[in-house]
């Protein structure tokens, strides 16, 4: 879409949560065409960490360097709640400018539930409607944090086929999660590597 | 980008096609109505009070749609995704500003039709509370946004937003409603100025609001 190849980098990252320090010396560097999977137990830090690189939040120490859009994808749809599933994504894929509103759509069988208000939907409904916003931005790098928590079997395949296109593609993908992707080359740390020591906490 | 997300704010604030947003006109009016039944039907007292009445009635109206105005956005992450697309916080806050007027303002001046038969308030009286309805409603509305915005991260923001607006209204209320009882136009040139005042301010100081909220 644009000129430059997309590029992810934190450097030296680190964020707290309230008083407590959650992770501190985190560099990572993502080219594209590199999906890299995050994991850690609830409350680590791995929603702080997305919420940083999305530059939502200012972290304590380090920077996030990107080149490319951001699409991001959490526990937070975006979509107006009292609309038609098929009306609110619309509206962001007016702003987005995306073309194939209905393949995506299509793609995240979400037709039948074209004219469904979203507060209607199950949580896994709502994470596929969720999805086609994130897919209609066609935007290079993604931001998926728990991309697979609430959906069924089928599609959290299709959650890795998607991932394993949009790097293919020349994208980025930073995937926090629990749960394991099939995603063939992506990289993978624990957040819990780069939690301070016991004694440094204290200190 | 704004014009999509005004049509957007304004199809949620709107009445009759938002989530209830009549509330506001609906209360302003059965408060004009209500009042001629407890001080009793006397034109002159009517004529002479309702004025204020009416002031108050539009300032307690605008309390109404505040829980809403920011909160829920927040909570759905709607603005941290136009973040994401590059909109400054600034940039929503105005044109949820300006939704948010056009969603009450407008439609209580036009109540106000109603509202002043019920009340017996004519002629020149009559003019200078139009003027002043006009002139005040966009700073009303400035300061709903930014209490709105400030309280959206509190668990009891809703309750709070009442009692923070009534206060920092008192300038257009004094300015406004004492128009009508010294029937000058100077009064309403302060009510016009303190609304811009307000308008101009409220994008920023709500922006930086938001902003903060994300911190947390």
């Amino acid at each position: 879409m644009q000129a430059p190849s997309p590029s992810l980098i934190a450097d030296n990252l680190a964020c707290r949560r309230g008083e407590r320090l959650l992770f501190r010396r985190l560099s990572f560097r993502l080219e594209a065409g590199a999906a890299c999977h995050v994991t850690g137990a609830n409350g680590a830090g791995k929603t702080t960490l997305i919420r940083a690189v999305a530059g939502l939040t200012t972290p304590y120490a380090g920077e996030v360097r990107r080149t490319g859009a951001l699409a991001l994808l959490d526990e937070r749809t975006g979509l107006d709640p009292d609309l038609p599933v098929g009306r609110a994504l619309a509206f962001w894929s007016g702003l987005d400018g995306s073309a194939d509103a209905a393949a995506i759509m299509a793609r995240l069988r979400l037709e039948a539930l074209a004219e469904v208000p979203v507060r209607y939907l199950s949580t896994g409904q709502k994470k596929r409607a969720a999805l086609a916003r994130v897919l209609g931005q066609a935007a290079p790098v993604w931001l998926l944090d728990e991309p697979l928590s609430g959906l069924d079997t089928a599609s959290q395949a299709l959650v890795s086929t998607l991932v394993r296109e949009h790097c293919a593609s020349g994208g980025i993908a930073l995937i926090a999660s629990h749960q394991p992707l099939d995603v063939p080359g992506m990289t993978a740390f624990a957040i819990e590597d780069f939690a301070p020591a016991e004694q440094e906490e204290d200190a | 980008m704004i014009a999509a997300l005004l049509r957007r704010d304004l199809a949620q604030f709107f009445p009759f096609t938002g989530s209830g947003a009549a509330l506001p006109v609906v209360f302003f009016v059965a408060v004009a109505m209500l009042f001629p039944f407890a001080v009793g039907p006397d034109a002159n007292l009517l004529a002479k009070t309702g004025g204020g009445v009416v002031w108050i009635a539009a300032l307690l109206a605008a309390i109404l749609p505040l829980e809403k105005l920011v909160a829920r956005d927040i909570e759905l992450g709607f603005f941290d995704q136009l973040r994401l697309r590059g909109m400054a916080e600034e940039a929503m806050m105005a044109v949820r500003l300006l939704a948010h007027w056009l969603s009450f303002g407008p439609p209580l001046v036009l109540a106000t039709f109603p509202a002043a038969a019920l009340l017996k308030i004519e002629g020149e009286t009559f003019r200078i509370l139009m003027l002043g309805l006009i002139v005040g409603t966009p700073g009303l509305a400035a300061i709903g946004l930014m209490i709105a915005a400030l309280t959206a991260s509190l668990r009891a923001g809703a309750a709070l937003s009442g009692l923070l607006l009534i206060p920092l209204a008192l300038p257009i209320l004094i300015f406004g409603a004492g128009a009508l009882a010294r029937q000058d136009q100077v009064s309403l040139g302060f009510v016009a100025a303190i609304s811009l005042a307000l308008v101009a301010l409220a994008p920023f100081a709500a922006g930086a609001a938001i902003r903060a909220a994300r911190e947390n």
